[in-house]
């Protein structure tokens, strides 16, 4: 008899009613929404601890890794896990994001946990509270889909991004009878050429707002020739026929910094502070973050000092200044970093600074180099404010570089403002092979500036040239009066740095000119010199408050050099990015054909990705 | 396109950021989880809102998959615990999981056959301690043999087997207190 009960139980239990399809579509497609976040940012999509103690386990794992006086003994047990961090940090791919990469304590307790956790499965969470939570994890979702692409989707739309940029109007053509004077602050800023790599690998088009173009010329080293004698930079013209207008000319500017005996650099003082808010955690922020910090500890000397502080709810000092030498100290703090928490930036530069000048003695440099994805959200909330800290702080000599990491909240517009306003530049890091190129390959130039508040002033010479258009620089422009005024900050020139300037020029008679005459004339006086224009640089020695001027003719036959061509291949690059008006016809197709003639020996591979970077681009504005 | 590929390979995919293979494995087993979610609630809409909370929070769970356990096996095991802990949940709002099949009540079990019938599942389940409940849920509903429930459950196969006999004796007492009526 209980055997047909059984079996009437084991018939009704089977006869299970089907799922409602729309809840079905509904739980799948949050199960990809919350997929898709938990790549992006496991710690927050894990369970909760249901058992304290396993925390309590993790961090003696975590402590253990941080401290070197491990016994044999515990070595060998921990050695699989050990084995595991490994691989996670050296398999870094920059290109397959949703791989394992880590070095945080959370990335740490995933590849630990094999060893931790009993045979059974934690206890899901489940709980109306716990769905509210989940909610927000979905939503959370929603707004990091589109940033951080599946591979199996390489094209995508980015619509709710929430980077901010900072970009003014391409420049206009100005008529040289009118305005003959152009003006602007050097930039080595590099962080926009970044940035667009970074759209274009992952399948989309840039924002136009996104491209500086001059900042896209100056990522690429050229070759020009080193400064003679005790001058900081050596400059160097060249002039070209323009590729996209037969009637134009090119002049190219390119300052060639000093590079001085990397033997004889004082001793440096770093303070790193760095961003640990939630928004940090992603596998391309802080864990990358670390490891571009542990190549360049390698660069420094035992000398040197280094100091780490955070900043993540509120600033702390991570690490005190402590020598260069004792890498193991800072290796155990670089690794105790974790993301968490809102952002007090400005807490974080009160104390970085402060730190900074602490450290410093007389005839050192120190800087601060601050590591943010842009997200100071916690005291001073407005760019200005910002601005206003580090214009107080610059005047104490400490300099400040800004390294942008992540994507999707990346703030370029106050990262641009606190590098040009704090004697620093900004860069963009976005793979461990650009970290190399920005704290390796030019440590020396990133950290020793030679040259303060350099400013370009070109005047053309109305009698030659009627049209002029200055390419990028549009973030960097002057007044004309601002030249000759030591007060007005401009950008600085680290060792061996290079800056390069592209002008259009349309000569007096040239079909391409596009204003008519005046009917009237001009009241101008022109000249009877057959010199293009007039090169006019200012800048001021490391330390000084007082300018000093170069001044060099433009004759017009520098003639061109064969870098030439490379520079306005990037420059055509960008406007193209830019959707400049000014280029006719000129394609990608014609950037990568003068780009491949002109690429050179390229010994770092930079110019033969940006090839690649032409073809993407050539690729995906089709698909327009 | 993966359509062949095994849950375990999937499952260790999805776990290594493979979000094709995790759509793959969601869509290939969100039935088996809503029909053991609804095995052990006994009610539709908490077997809806059941299987999305444990799909939502399966990106998370799928690290703890270890390849040497069969992929179903351990997906039960989600449901399992996460049927526990909600109905642990209820409980705190005086919702005892014991009253399973709470909204089969308010049915409208259009013939009076299936209402019976309905009746009598309820009333069985119900009667049935959780461990027991779920035990039947796996070898009946599931129709899981003993070992392999054992396996879901972390209990010996001899376990298991005892706990079919109490279910019987359950029923058996069921039976008798209905025939005495």
């Amino acid at each position: 008899m209980s055997d047909e009960e059984l079996n009437k139980l084991r018939r009704l239990l089977q006869d299970a009613p089907a799922p409602d399809t729309a809840r079905k579509e509904a739980a799948l497609r949050a199960a990809e929404e919350s997929f898709a976040a938990f790549q992006e940012s496991p710690p927050p999509a894990r369970p909760t601890e249901t058992a304290p103690e396993r925390r309590g386990v993790l961090e003696g794992l975590l402590n253990m890794f941080a401290n070197n006086s491990l016994r044999p003994a515990m070595l060998a047990t921990s050695s699989l896990v050990i084995v595991g961090v490994g691989v996670a940090l050296y398999q870094y791919d920059p290109n397959a994001l949703t791989g394992p990469v880590g070095t945080s304590a959370d990335e740490v307790a995933v590849l630990a946990e094999p060893l931790i956790l009993e045979s059974a499965p934690a206890p899901a969470v489940q709980s109306r509270a716990k769905s509210a939570e989940l909610g927000a994890v979905t939503s959370f979702a929603s707004d990091q889909a589109q940033i951080l692409p599946m591979p199996t989707e390489p094209f995508v739309i980015e619509e709710e991004s929430r980077d901010r940029f900072v970009n003014e109007d391409p420049n206009p053509l100005k008529i040289t009878a009118e305005d003959p004077v152009s003006t602007f602050s050097t930039d080595v800023d590099t962080a926009s050429y970044a940035w667009v790599r970074r759209s274009l690998q992952n399948g989309a088009l840039p924002a136009p707002e996104a491209v500086r173009v001059e900042e896209m010329i100056n990522y690429f080293p050229y070759d020009y020739a080193a400064p003679e004698g005790e001058a900081p930079f050596a400059t160097q013209v060249s002039v070209s026929e323009t590729p996209w207008n037969a009637g134009t000319k090119l002049v190219q500017i390119g300052l060639q910094g000093a590079l001085p005996e990397v033997a004889d650099r004082p001793p440096l003082n770093l303070v790193f502070l760095i961003d640990t808010s939630g928004s940090m955690q992603s596998a391309d922020k802080l864990p990358l973050l670390i490891q571009s910090f542990r190549l360049m500890l390698g660069e420094l000397r035992d000398e040197d000092q280094v100091a780490i502080v955070t900043y993540a709810g509120s600033a702390g000092v991570a690490l005190e200044p402590t020598a260069a030498g004792d890498r193991r100290a800072i290796e155990a703090a670089l690794t105790n970093l974790t993301a968490g928490g809102s952002t007090a930036g400005a807490a974080g530069l009160e104390q970085a600074y402060a730190l900074a000048e602490e450290m410093t003695e007389d005839g050192d440099i120190s800087r601060v180099l601050l590591a943010t994805d842009g997200d100071f959200n916690v005291g001073l909330s407005s760019d200005d404010e910002m601005k206003t800290l580090i214009e107080a702080k610059r005047d104490s000599g400490t300099y400040l570089s800004v390294l942008g990491f992540g994507r999707g909240n990346l703030n370029d517009a106050l990262m641009q403002t606190l590098a040009q306003n704090g004697n620093g530049q900004a860069a963009y890091i976005d793979t461990l092979a650009e970290a190399h190129k920005v704290l390796v390959d030019q440590l020396t130039g990133a950290l020793f500036p030679i040259a303060g508040d350099v400013k370009v002033q070109v005047e053309w010479n109305p009698a030659q040239i009627a049209e002029y258009r200055l390419i990028g620089y549009e973030t960097r422009a002057l007044k004309r009066e601002d030249f000759n005024n030591d007060k007005i900050d401009a950008g600085d020139i680290g060792a061996g740095l290079q800056v390069t300037a592209l002008y259009e020029v349309a000569p007096v008679g040239s079909p391409a000119v596009l204003n008519d005459a005046l009917r009237y004339g001009t009241a101008a006086e022109v000249s009877g010199s057959d010199e293009l224009g007039f090169l006019r640089l200012r800048y001021k020695a490391p330390g000084e408050d007082v300018s000093q001027l170069i001044e060099q003719p433009i004759t017009g036959s520098e003639g061109a050099d064969a870098e030439a061509g490379f520079a306005t291949a990037i420059a055509g690059f960008g406007q193209l990015l830019r959707g400049s008006d000014y280029l006719g016809d000129w394609s990608y197709a014609d950037a990568i054909r003068l780009a491949n003639i002109s690429k050179g020996a390229d010994p770092f591979g930079y110019r033969a990705e940006a090839i690649t970077l032409m073809r993407l681009a050539e690729s995906l504005a089709k698909g327009r | 396109m993966r359509m062949t590929t095994s849950d375990e390979a999937l499952a260790l995919a999805a776990a290594n950021g493979d979000g094709e293979a995790f759509s793959t494995l969601i869509q290939r087993h969100y039935d088996r989880v809503h029909r053991m979610a609804w095995r052990l609630t006994g009610s539709q809409p908490d077997a809806e809102d059941l299987a999305h909370d444990i799909l939502t929070a399966l990106p998370a769970k799928l690290g703890g998959f270890r390849a040497e356990a069969r992929f179903t096996t351990w997906l039960y095991r989600v449901v399992m615990n996460a049927a526990t802990d909600r109905a642990r949940k209820a409980q705190r709002r005086a919702r005892a999981r014991d009253g399973w099949g709470e909204d089969f009540k308010r049915l409208e079990a259009e013939a009076q056959e299936a209402r019976e019938s309905y009746d009598w599942l309820q009333t069985a389940m119900s009667a049935l301690p959780p461990e027991l409940r779920d035990t039947v849920a796996l070898t009946l509903g599931e129709d899981l043999t003993q070992a392999q429930a054992a396996d879901v459950l972390g209990v010996s196969e001899g376990t298991v087997a005892w706990r079919m006999s109490e279910v019987k004796k359950h029923l058996r007492e069921m039976a008798e207190k209905e025939a005495r009526l």
